[in-house]
Formats: C-alpha cells, sequence, structure tokens
C-alpha cells in the first residue's frame, strides 16, 4: 500500500453509525431467554459436579475419607483438593469436588464425604483496628511537606471516621464453567482434547491458563462463550474450579462436567470489595482551601493483608500529608478486583472528608470542592470544575442544597452530596479480523467478551461505520479462543481495544476492497469512500457501485488483520485514558425510622468519544444502580463468635430493587475537546463515587455524618441519637 | 435437598393421610417459598412431600356466618386484593414484598414459615445455642428480638400473624384424626428447647383456613421495611380500633418481627382507651407499647421502629 492508512475516527458531522443509538444487538436474545450462557449448556452426556467446602473460618484438614462418597450412586469422579495437613483459612475453602450423573446424587455423596477438623482460632472483623491483634501489618509512613505545621497554621481543621464494609460481587451467573477433557492416547496430554463453556471476562486468556495447570497444550483447548451473567472484576482466570472441572471430566473419562459454585460459595470465595475505615484530618483555610491531610486506614481484603487505598483521592496534590496504611489479615475469602478496586474506597473516604470540612468551614461543598480541584491532575482541573457544575445544574443545587441539618422542619429531611471519580480506561491490547467475501457478506471477529456492556453491538456499529453499511450487514463473532486474541475485560479497557482492532482491521480491509474496484470507477484507490453500501468516487455520487456489485469484482475473499498493542502511543488517536465523573446524590430521610430513600441521582461522566450514546448511558446507569445498592443495603456479615458468614444468600446479603433507586440522570460529558480524544473505557469509573455522594447527602439531610456504609436504619437512628445527646 | 417420595393428593383426608407423628415424616407443599429453602439447606429434611395445591377446598375467600374464611391456599396476592378481608390484613398482605414471593405464597404459608434468624438458616439450630448458651444475645442481632427473655430470639416470621391476633381471628387445624380451631393468638408460641417449635401447629396437622370475625373496628398496619424490594420487616404494627364517636373504647395492639410471636402491646391497648387518636396519643401509645422491651446488643433501635410503627398504623386506622 502506497500510504499509510488513515485510521482516524471520521469527523463528527461524517458520522453515520457511530455516535448514534442503536439498542444493543442481543438484547432480543437475552430478554426473551434464548441467550445461553455458558451455565445453560448441558453437553451430552453431562455430570454435574459440586463442591464440599470448609464450614470453618479457620481449620487445618486433619483427614479425609472419600470411600463412601466414590461408592454413592452415579458418581463417576471424585477430586480431593485439600489434603491431609491443609490450612483452609476461611470459611467455603475447596475440599473436594465429586461428579455425578444427577444433581442429587453429587449432593448425596458430597454429603458422604468424611473430614476431620482441627479448628483454628478466627478473627472475622475488622471494624476495630484495636480488636485486630497480631493480625494487623502496618503498612509504613508516608509524609508529604510539613504536616504538622500546617496543622498548627490551619484556621479549619475537621476530623472525622469513616468506614465501608466488605461487599461481594454477587453475579448472577456464578463462577464455573462446564469442561469436557477428552483423554488422548499420548500420556504426556498432547493429543488430549478439552472444550470449556466457562463463565469469564478473558475468553482470550482462558486456554493458556487453564492449559498450564492441566498440562493440556492451549491449542487442544477449545473456549466458547457467548453470554456471562456479570463478572464486575471476579472472572478474569479458570480458577481452581476451572481446573477441577477439567480433572472432574478426565477422571470420568472425558464426559462433559458442570461445575459451578453455589450461592453461598459464589458469596464467600468468588472474590470480594475489601473494608476500607480511616481517621482523616482535613485541615485548611476559612475559604475552603485545603491545606493539610492525615490519615490513618485500616481495612482487610482476607487472609493476605491488603492496606486500603492512599488518601486524598484525585485531590493528590495536596500539599502537606501524613499517611498510615494497616492492613488486617481476617479469616474471610480473598478480595477481587470489584468495579474500579480501591477506587471506591478512596472516594468514599475523601468526599467524606472534604465535605465535613465544607461543613466545619461554613463552606457550600460545591465551592469548596471546586476550589481544590486545583490538586487535581493538572489535565482535570478543568473538567472536574466543569462537571462538578453540570451536577449541580442538573441536580438543581442551586434551589434544593441547604446548610448541613436545615433540611425542612417535617421527620422527613432532604439533602445532597458529592463524589468524584477518576479511571484511566485505556484500551488493552486487541486484534481484530475484518473479512470481506465475494458475495457482498462481511464478517468481524474477535475473541473478545461481551460483559453485558454492549461490546458486540459496539464492535458492530464501528465495522458499519468504516465500511458504510446498516449494522445487520455485518456479522459478528466473539467469545471464541479461535479468533484473533483480544484482552480481557478489566479496568475498563475493552471498549477501547476492541474499537481501535476493529477500526484498523476494517480500514485495512476497505483499502483492499478501494484497490480492486477502483480501476472500475476509473479513479485511484484514495479517491474512493464507502457510503449507504455504495462504494463511491468522493464529490461524484454517480460514479460508483453498490456494496455488494463491488464485492462481486473481488476474486477472492479480503481477510485483513487490525492490531493494537495497548500502549497510548499506537493508538493512532482512536482511544485514550483518563476519565473524570462527578456524582450528586439526592437524598430523603426518615428521621424517625432511618430509613434512607434516594430522590434523584445525577452522574456526569466523560469517557471520551461515545460510539452508542444509549449504551454509555446505560452503562452509567448499571454503576450507579450497583453504587447505590452498596451505599445502603450491602454487606457481608460476619459472626465473630463462630467464624460464620451469616448472609450468604440472596435474602440477607441485600441487593437493591428498582424500587430503591429513584431517578437516575446520566449526563455524558461528550464535549468537542472530550470526543477529540478517542475512546476511553467506561465500565468502572461511574462505579466510584456513589458511597461518598450519599453519604455526604444523608450527613446533608440528617446534620451529621453516619460513619459506616451502608446507610442501614439502625446506624442512621444511631447517629441522630448521637446528634440529639 | 435429600431424596423424598412426591405425593399429591386431591382431598383433605387422602392429605392428613399422608402426614406422620414426626416432622421428619412428611413436609407439605403450598406456595413453596420457604419449604423449598429450607429442603435446599437441609434444614428440613422430610420423608415425604405432600402438594396441597389440588385440593380445591383449600382456595378462595368465603363470608360465611359469623366470618370471612379465608382458605390456607389463597395467595397473598388475593388477598392484598380482596374486598372482603379488614383492612389492616389486605394492608399487610400488600406490605410482602416482590410480586413472585406475592403470587406463589399462601396465607397459610406466611403463618407456617419457619424463622429467618440467619443462625437458623446458617444450620446452627432453631434457638442457635452453642455449649447450653445462645449465640444470639452476643453475636450479630440486628434482626433480633427485643422482647423476651430468650431462649428464642428469633423474630416471628409472619406478617399476617400480628392483624389476625388484633381480629381475633383462628385458624383450622387438621389431622387425620380430627380438626381444631385455635385462636391465632395462641398458634404462635416462643420455644423453650430446641426440640419445640414456633406454633402449636403439629407434624400431623394441615392449616387449613383462617377464620376471621366480622368486624367494624377501624383497622390498620404499618411496616418498616428498609428495601422497596424483596426484604424482611424491621418491625410492624397491626391495630384495630372499637370506636365511638371520635374515642376509642377498645383497641387491640399487635407487634410484629420483634419477638418469636406477634407481641400483644397491652399497655399500649390501655394508653387508646376513652382517648381520640391524635399525633399525640398515638405517640404516647407507640411509647407504651414498648414497655418491657430488652434490646440485644445490636437492635435498640428496633424499639424505635416499634414505636414508630404504632404510631403510623393508629394514625393511618383513623384516617379516613
Amino acid at each position: 500500500m502506497a500510504n499509510t492508512p488513515d485510521y482516524s475516527w471520521p469527523p463528527e458531522d461524517k458520522r453515520k453509525v457511530i455516535g448514534t443509538s442503536p439498542q444493543r444487538l442481543d438484547g432480543p436474545q437475552k430478554s426473551s431467554g434464548r441467550a445461553k450462557y455458558s451455565s445453560d449448556m448441558n453437553p451430552k452426556g453431562m455430570l454435574f459436579g459440586l463442591y464440599l467446602t470448609s464450614p470453618y473460618a479457620y481449620a487445618r484438614l486433619k483427614s479425609i475419607d472419600t470411600g463412601e462418597a466414590e461408592r454413592s450412586p452415579g458418581v463417576r469422579a471424585v477430586h480431593v483438593a485439600a489434603k491431609a495437613g491443609t490450612e483452609m483459612p476461611w470459611q467455603g475453602f475447596e475440599i473436594a469436588a465429586v461428579a455425578a450423573d444427577t444433581e442429587e446424587q453429587a449432593r448425596d455423596a458430597v454429603r458422604k464425604i468424611k473430614v476431620e477438623y482441627e479448628v483454628l482460632p478466627h478473627l472475622v472483623k475488622d471494624d476495630d483496628l484495636a480488636k485486630a491483634g497480631t493480625r494487623a501489618r502496618q503498612g509504613g509512613e508516608t509524609v508529604t511537606g510539613d504536616p504538622d505545621q500546617a496543622m498548627k497554621d490551619a484556621e479549619v481543621v475537621s476530623e472525622g471516621q469513616y468506614g465501608f464494609a466488605v461487599v461481594t460481587h454477587c453475579c448472577l451467573e456464578p463462577h464455573g464453567q462446564v469442561v469436557q477433557w477428552v483423554p488422548g492416547n499420548d500420556p504426556s496430554g498432547a493429543n488430549d482434547h478439552v472444550t470449556v463453556w466457562p463463565s469469564t471476562q478473558n475468553v482470550s486468556g482462558y486456554a493458556g491458563s487453564l492449559g498450564t495447570n492441566i498440562k493440556v497444550p492451549a491449542t487442544n483447548i477449545k473456549v466458547r462463550m457467548d453470554y456471562i451473567g456479570g463478572g464486575f472484576g471476579s472472572k478474569f482466570t479458570p480458577d481452581a474450579w476451572g481446573v477441577v472441572g477439567a480433572n472432574l471430566s478426565k477422571q470420568a473419562g472425558g464426559r462433559p462436567v458442570k461445575l459451578y459454585l453455589e450461592r453461598s460459595t459464589e458469596l464467600m470465595i468468588a472474590g470480594n470489595r475489601p473494608s476500607a475505615y480511616g481517621k482523616i484530618t482535613v485541615a485548611g483555610k476559612k475559604d475552603g482551601t485545603i491545606t493539610a491531610w492525615t490519615y490513618q486506614g485500616w481495612g482487610s481484603g482476607g487472609f493476605t493483608p491488603v492496606p486500603p487505598p492512599d488518601q486524598p483521592y484525585i485531590f493528590t496534590r495536596v500539599p502537606n500529608s501524613r499517611r498510615n496504611r494497616t492492613g488486617i489479615a481476617l479469616n474471610g475469602g480473598s478480595q477481587r478486583a470489584w468495579r474500579a478496586p480501591g477506587n471506591q474506597a478512596a472516594s468514599f473516604l475523601t468526599c467524606c472528608a472534604i465535605e465535613d470540612f465544607a461543613h466545619k468551614a461554613g463552606k457550600d461543598p460545591l465551592e469548596v470542592f471546586k476550589l481544590n480541584a486545583q490538586y487535581a491532575p493538572e489535565a482535570r482541573v478543568d473538567t472536574y470544575r466543569f462537571q462538578l457544575d453540570k451536577a449541580a445544574e442538573l441536580a438543581e443545587w442551586k434551589t434544593l442544597w441547604h446548610p448541613r441539618g436545615e433540611g425542612g422542619g417535617g421527620t422527613v429531611k432532604r439533602g445532597m452530596g458529592i463524589g468524584v471519580a477518576a479511571w484511566n480506561g485505556l484500551g488493552h491490547a486487541s486484534q481484530c479480523r475484518a473479512v470481506i467475501n465475494t458475495d457482498g457478506s462481511v464478517s468481524i471477529e474477535i475473541d473478545s467478551q461481551d460483559l453485558g456492556t454492549g461490546t458486540k453491538t459496539i464492535i458492530t456499529q464501528v465495522a458499519a461505520e468504516t465500511f458504510g453499511l446498516a449494522l445487520n450487514q455485518v456479522k459478528l463473532v466473539i467469545g471464541n479462543n479461535d479468533l484473533p486474541p483480544d484482552g480481557g475485560s478489566g479496568g475498563s479497557t475493552t471498549v477501547g481495544g476492541v474499537s481501535t482492532s476493529t477500526r484498523k482491521a476494517t480500514v485495512n480491509a476497505l483499502d483492499k476492497l478501494f484497490a480492486a474496484v477502483a480501476p472500475d470507477l476509473g479513479a485511484t484507490p484514495d479517491q474512493l469512500e464507502a457510503v449507504d453500501a455504495h462504494i463511491r468516487v468522493k464529490g461524484s455520487p454517480n460514479k460508483s457501485l453498490t456494496w455488494v456489485a463491488a464485492c462481486r469484482k473481488l476474486t477472492s475473499s479480503i481477510s485483513e488483520m487490525g492490531t493494537y498493542n495497548g500502549r497510548q502511543q499506537d493508538t493512532a488517536g482512536l482511544a485514550t485514558g483518563g476519565a473524570a465523573g462527578a456524582q450528586i446524590a439526592d437524598v430523603s430521610v426518615d428521621t424517625e425510622t432511618g430509613i434512607v430513600k434516594m430522590n434523584r441521582y445525577v452522574a456526569v461522566q466523560d469517557c471520551g468519544m461515545v460510539i452508542n450514546p444509549r449504551l454509555a448511558e446505560s452503562q452509567v446507569y448499571g454503576a450507579v444502580i450497583m453504587g447505590i445498592s452498596t451505599a445502603l443495603f450491602e454487606e457481608r456479615i460476619m459472626d465473630q463468635e463462630t467464624g460464620k458468614y451469616l448472609n450468604p444468600d440472596m435474602e440477607f446479603y441485600k441487593l437493591a430493587g428498582i424500587a430503591d433507586i429513584g431517578n437516575i440522570v446520566v449526563h455524558m460529558d461528550i464535549r468537542p475537546e472530550n470526543d477529540k480524544r478517542g475512546v476511553i473505557g467506561l465500565g468502572e469509573p461511574p462505579a466510584v463515587p456513589i458511597c461518598a455522594a450519599v453519604s455526604n447527602a444523608v450527613a446533608n439531610a440528617i446534620g451529621v455524618r453516619v460513619p459506616q456504609i451502608p446507610l442501614t436504619p439502625d446506624r442512621v437512628l444511631a447517629a441522630l441519637e448521637r446528634r440529639n445527646a | 435437598m435429600q431424596a423424598f417420595e412426591y405425593a399429591n393428593p386431591n382431598t383433605l383426608q387422602e392429605a392428613t393421610g399422608l402426614l406422620g407423628a414426626q416432622w421428619g415424616d412428611a413436609g407439605v407443599l403450598a406456595g413453596g417459598t420457604d419449604l423449598l429453602s429450607l429442603m435446599k439447606e437441609n434444614l428440613h429434611t422430610p420423608k415425604r412431600v405432600v402438594n396441597i395445591k389440588n385440593i380445591k377446598e383449600l382456595e378462595g375467600i368465603h363470608r360465611s356466618g359469623g366470618g370471612l374464611r379465608i382458605g390456607a391456599l389463597v395467595t397473598i396476592d388475593e388477598l392484598a386484593k380482596s374486598h372482603e378481608a379488614p383492612r389492616s390484613l389486605v394492608e399487610a398482605a400488600e406490605y410482602i414484598p416482590s410480586p413472585q414471593i406475592r403470587h406463589m405464597g399462601t396465607v397459610g404459608g406466611d403463618l407456617c414459615q419457619r424463622p429467618r434468624c440467619w443462625y437458623y438458616r446458617q444450620g446452627m439450630g432453631l434457638l442457635a445455642m452453642k455449649d447450653g448458651k445462645s449465640l444470639v444475645p452476643g453475636g450479630e442481632n440486628r434482626y433480633h428480638a427485643i422482647f423476651g427473655e430468650g431462649p428464642a430470639y428469633f423474630v416471628s416470621a409472619s406478617s399476617l400473624g400480628p392483624a389476625l391476633v388484633t381480629l381475633g381471628a383462628r385458624v383450622k387445624l387438621v389431622s387425620a384424626k380430627g380438626s381444631r380451631e385455635v385462636p391465632v393468638a395462641s398458634f404462635f408460641v416462643a420455644p423453650a428447647d430446641e426440640n419445640s417449635r414456633e406454633t402449636v401447629l403439629r407434624p400431623d396437622e394441615i392449616l387449613t383456613e383462617i377464620i376471621v370475625p366480622n368486624t367494624t373496628m377501624k383497622t390498620a398496619t404499618y411496616e418498616v421495611r428498609q428495601k422497596e424490594a424483596l426484604d424482611w420487616p424491621l418491625a410492624a404494627a397491626s391495630v384495630a380500633l372499637t370506636m365511638s364517636g371520635n374515642k376509642v373504647t377498645a383497641a387491640k395492639v399487635v407487634l410484629g418481627h420483634v419477638a418469636p410471636t406477634p407481641h400483644v402491646a397491652t399497655a399500649a391497648e390501655e394508653a387508646l382507651k376513652g382517648q381520640s387518636v391524635t399525633e399525640a396519643t398515638a405517640e404516647s401509645a407507640g411509647k407504651a407499647a414498648v414497655e418491657g422491651a430488652r434490646p440485644l446488643s445490636q437492635n435498640a433501635y428496633k424499639v424505635t421502629l416499634a414505636k414508630v410503627a404504632v404510631k403510623r398504623a393508629l394514625l393511618g386506622a383513623v384516617k379516613a
């Protein structure tokens, strides 16, 4: 090709498909129940797999006897995961698994496994650092500037303590897979063949990881996934159950095995968002300028102590600070990335502390957030100020906001609060193949996955835009590891990755088509354009061929790759990172019952160029709903006496319902200066500030900080009592 | 879940003949909203499941003689839409969240469901005893009882029970040997030991209907629940007022979800006599209703909620 192709996005006024809002392409499949999730797969001869897990918060396995289970009717395989001597530092720890002809037989067999435990002393609560004892691991102190002097010089000092409970991902489709491992005739495993239908956020990374663990070459592992019922950061690897499921299948002579976690086990071991607690002092001037910040933080992400995130969030250029962080080793399942890991806790602690400081200074928190946006990363200072103003406008802040505690005379008090978010969201490395066939049909092939975010629709829109075709003229194939590899869908990296590789692949393929038909149109390839299912000469719309007629001139199909390595400098301007968001919660609190109701929730979010505004808004709605649920309801409740997880179910692990979320107002910040930055991921940033905004709104309503999230009636009433005492 | 025999009787006589003398002999399946989860968790492992949904005589709401006969199979949704049932009972049904539960769950099941205590549901026994002591008072008791002295600290899960007690309703319990009628007020009991139950229903009996006497009382129910979506109440109150003009001559005030049984608030009933219902008298009645409350380490807030529920139920009852 003579010239480097021009991959850049068409200018806004030339876009036909990008920037429009078709409904998600798989919506009818999903809403009608025709979509088959991996857990819906029931291949012929499938066995039902089931785990036996530890009932104790901390125990050592003394002995295990699977004899009776192995002899139990219908049992085809038993796998011991924890041998004698294994320390099992949380409830739900995997001990053994069985595969049987039916679910009932598997359940009967699991109950016949005999295990002796040596129960060890446990710690399952972390809200009080003083009670953590030797389980606390100091993470060291970080000092910036001269915090002691700055505290002395301060005109306003505000102190607070804030806490944020462990919550779980609660994916509606639990972790697991259907897997079939057919042994071959070579003991090395070289002829073994594995087919797996996992519930994963990383289809293309799955085979390599599973293959390493089961010693079968990834080339012999077929991974297929059409739909996934939620991941949120918890489903990146095959996990132990992928390996165990495969082993059960092999033991059973190659029959497929369905091994999914039970709901309770899912909530115990399949990941959680760690807790975070912080004692924070904010000091500054009467005008609301922050000059110093001290932070003693602690929290737990499970048995391996992980300290809570650093402070302050976003406002990282506060000149003076002292920060201490401690991780606590708890006897609970391990943390996993939870939709913007670390950022929610960080935003919660920071934004609550700023709101308390604004109150102490007697200032409108909106102005205090805007003023201190000077401490945000330089490139985002103006963005935050713009977004805070936009959110305030949509939330009617100037009309509805009142100083703390002046929420009206009745028993129901209204209040408003602010939270802010940051996220990178640069696309991951991605490869796409675009195929143009001689009959005019078009396929896009990419081993990505659609987590429910709309990835399928987005890829199709990008291809349709390049080719000048309608969406239904583009066939998309994803979720299949025979296709060119994409990355895992985490870190909000998918849209940047797939849109970049798809754009490149489709531009490359179109250039080939232009070269093939240019002589017929009496033009050079660079004079051609693809518009409205025609290939035509720019400026001479009469000199054109229909898309199909043009493709018929090909002697063979075109198959072109588009590759992107995930580096900012190699995006060809198509994608970037660095998103910002500002949100405002508007709540009513019944001061007699402590029940918080959402009135309105405003989310202003930028994500660069928006491919499908409807789906972008939908992402923000989903994030806000999930966030409201954690702010008001969700909490892992542990019993210190027994070490038991008391609510590993959907009954007392409370999730928000549709009537609990109020009116959500989404504003995508798609100003031209954001559009020209290219595509930025969006799944996570809008999920960041909700606990902060809701907690601030409740404090504003009732006149006192409720220190602990979720904001349950007992906590709200207790805070009111302390205020009235 | 353990393997079980499934029986599909068409008559009450057949059904009662399929029950046994022990709880483990049979489980009665109506809406199944509780039975199935109990069985899945192996908290209840009946040898036989007796489906009573084909027994026509257990359906429907009928007016007869002294009152209303509500068949045990009437769904929560049917009761919530009833024009015949007293207001407090309709309101109690309306509060029960989730369309699925309202459409599958039955009134008989509401009264017979097992406690929702998480110690019980996690397999630690009805009274959550460890080394002869209940785990609840020193444990996670935010949703537990604020009345009673143990050893039962769970709360009655019934949403209809409090209203039925205020209305003087009775339940009919039928076994192969005969039938008996029991006032709802004495249907619920606080078990004294792990082998006892929270109702007087025997393993060989089926609750077949609820008999609600005709009433001219002003009634209402108010429930405090955190979520609008599926969630259990934190506290509830049902009231029934006999009025002379705007004065209360007799009052029934019963709290729900605060004790192992619906809790009759006698002091509140006394406090209301001779009063008209105003914000102030309703508030005083609420205070009287929680006299004698003994909150546990985490649930003092439920005392506040019970007070508020009584106040709001009373004000609701006298509102046109």
